[in-house]
């Protein structure tokens, strides 16, 4: 099964987007993932049918047993983490700071605090018409994304280990939740926009990416926008030993096929469309065991 | 005021809203901009300005080969895997490390102290006369953002107009930008993806009690949806920037839009103001 990721660095370049068009074209079974565990976006574009859940539990979470605290202020000594609050005597764990790492129950002499199970998302398992898609729900606030994303991506290769490509919708970003998305996988397509804030954020996400060796991609999306910046990205890529596998032109078809909820590869000749099919078939030709 | 720009979904315009109000704010009083997306910071690309900048550590255990007895106490009590007992030594993998000191604590042979590893920056600027710029920085490959989010948020101090520009998402590095402010601004597009976000965002705010309003950025007139929504959560719709061109090529080249077209001076100074009634607003 080849693994590729899309990814980006900086936000709203067209991830999910790319992603929904591509799995609608690219030939071969497929499984998806949403890695964007945050704000999973990938089904609004493909009319998923939820065919299971479960539970993701996050880092656990320290309670203070109000009958056996005696306010002795130990905990909130050591807590690194801010999460010890203390009102008249009253001591309570925030949850939103809790790390989960014991060391209140630890130092706590009654024993008055404890960790416990704390639920923080789930994993959901539907069904498309391109393949089956695995995404997330992060409860708002909630830490771990980078562990969920690898729940996400863990079950989505256990339930379908025997499709032909697995395509991963990426978080923004460039830290944990992205080196979890990109780690393993055969290449990544990093979308960017022709910008100056696209082009800093495609050199950040290169430079973790270039840690786990994938073949790495570079599509520009809306690069009429600017066409100055589209060529200084092009220009830079070429000097990094990168390949530009396409350009994609802003165009109103984009957004009105994400209204509609559908990839705008279906039934569509829009420049959009035409762009990302050429994008399809030269990611075909460099990833297929063949291409490669 | 502490006014967080936020959104959940991403490339929705929190950057450009964030600086187009600092830079117009600071023509009348001062105020520090926090840049607290610090997986891919953008706003001093906005403002070239010379800076400086300082190292963002956490404390990790440094374990003395010695003194230790191999006893796997310390791997035991780790709750993330960042220290291993193999037979003959113990690993430690820093990147799973959360610096939270029980390690050093549970170690009956006092065999583990600590050492500062760097995970990102901090750097200061001051583009304007009335305007600071505070950046928080992951270094690559770090994993740990929300420490350098709270460090920039301590460089900007308590006090004053601060506005911070959060991160994409709903998760803790939003939370943690979060935490504090008097008032949030929610960006969005009209697009299912903005409005799907949109609900998340607001969600978080809700669950911090921060007050928050809306921007609708990119808007091609057709925000029924968008509109619909905010009349459910009671939500003031602060400013609508419509889609064009020239807005779109203002900000692709890193140039303020009230500079580029200084009729949105005015718009933005609008916001602020209405940034402030919502703060004297209850939350939900």
């Amino acid at each position: 099964m080849i693994r590729v990721a899309v990814i980006s660095g900086k936000g709203g370049t067209g991830k999910t987007m790319v992603t929904a068009a591509l799995a609608e074209i690219l030939p071969g079974t497929l499984v998806l993932a949403d890695c964007d565990v945050d704000a999973a976006n990938l089904g609004l574009y493909l009319s998923p049918e939820t065919t299971g859940s479960e539970p993701f539990m996050g880092m656990k979470k320290a309670m203070i047993d109000p009958e056996t605290c005696t306010s002795c202020d130990t905990c909130r000594e050591h807590c690194r983490f801010g999460a010890v609050v203390a009102k008249d005597g009253n001591y309570q764990i925030d949850p939103f700071r809790c790390e989960g790492c014991g060391v209140c129950v630890l130092v706590c002499p009654a024993g008055a605090v404890a960790l416990h199970d704390h639920r923080a998302g789930e994993v959901i398992s539907s069904r498309t018409s391109r393949g089956n898609l695995v995404s997330a729900k992060l409860e708002p606030g909630e830490g771990n994304s980078g562990l969920l994303v690898h729940a996400v991506k863990a079950r989505a290769v256990r339930d379908n280990p025997d499709r032909d490509l697995f395509l991963i919708d990426g978080p923004p970003g460039t830290g944990c939740p992205l080196i979890s998305t990109a780690s393993g996988t055969d290449a990544v397509l990093i979308v960017t926009e022709p910008s100056v804030a696209g082009i800093h954020d495609l050199e950040r996400v290169v430079a973790v990416c270039r840690r786990f060796k994938p073949r790495i991609f570079v599509a520009i999306n809306r690069f009429d926008l600017d066409c100055g910046h589209a060529k200084a990205i092009e220009d830079w890529c070429r000097q990094q030993g990168l390949i530009v596998i396409g350009t994609i032109p802003f165009d109103p078809a984009v957004l009105s096929h994400a209204r509609e909820g559908i990839p705008v590869t279906r039934d569509s000749d829009a420049p959009a469309a035409q762009a990302i099919r050429s994008i399809a078939e030269r990611l075909q030709t460099e990833v297929t065991p063949h291409g490669t | 005021m502490k006014l967080a720009v936020a959104s959940g979904k991403g490339g929705t315009g929190k950057t450009m809203v964030a600086a187009n109000l600092a830079a117009v704010l600071a023509g009348t009083e001062p105020v520090t901009l926090v840049d607290c997306d610090a997986e891919a910071p953008n706003l001093h690309l906005f403002f070239p300005a010379v800076s400086t900048s300082r190292d963002v550590t956490l404390p990790v255990p440094v374990i003395n080969r010695e003194l230790c007895t191999m006893c796997g106490k310390c791997a035991e009590f780790c709750q993330y895997g960042a220290l291993t007992a193999l037979a003959d030594r113990l690993l430690f993998f820093p990147e799973l490390c959360h610096s939270c000191g029980g390690c050093m604590l549970i170690c009956p042979d006092h065999a583990i102290s600590e050492e500062k590893k760097r995970i990102g920056s901090v750097t200061l600027a001051t583009p304007a006369r009335q305007l600071r710029l505070i950046t928080g920085r992951l270094d690559i490959g770090g994993s740990q953002v929300v420490p350098v989010i709270r460090a920039a948020k301590e460089a900007a101090g308590p006090g004053g107009n601060i506005i911070y520009d959060c991160a994409p998402g709903t998760s803790c590095p939003v939370v943690e930008t979060l935490e504090g402010c008097d008032a949030c601004i929610l960006v969005t597009e009209s697009t299912p993806s903005g409005l799907h976000d949109l609900r998340l965002a607001f969600n978080v705010t809700a669950k911090l009690g921060v007050p928050a309003g809306v921007v609708i950025n990119r808007s091609d007139g057709n925000d029924q949806p968008v509109l619909d929504f905010c009349v459910e959560q009671d939500l003031d719709v602060l400013l609508i920037i419509p889609f064009d061109r020239e807005i779109a090529a203002i900000q692709c080249g890193g140039h303020l839009l009230a500079r580029e077209q200084p009729a949105w001076e005015k718009s933005f100074l609008a916001l602020w103001q209405k940034c402030r009634a919502l703060t004297g607003r209850q939350a939900p």
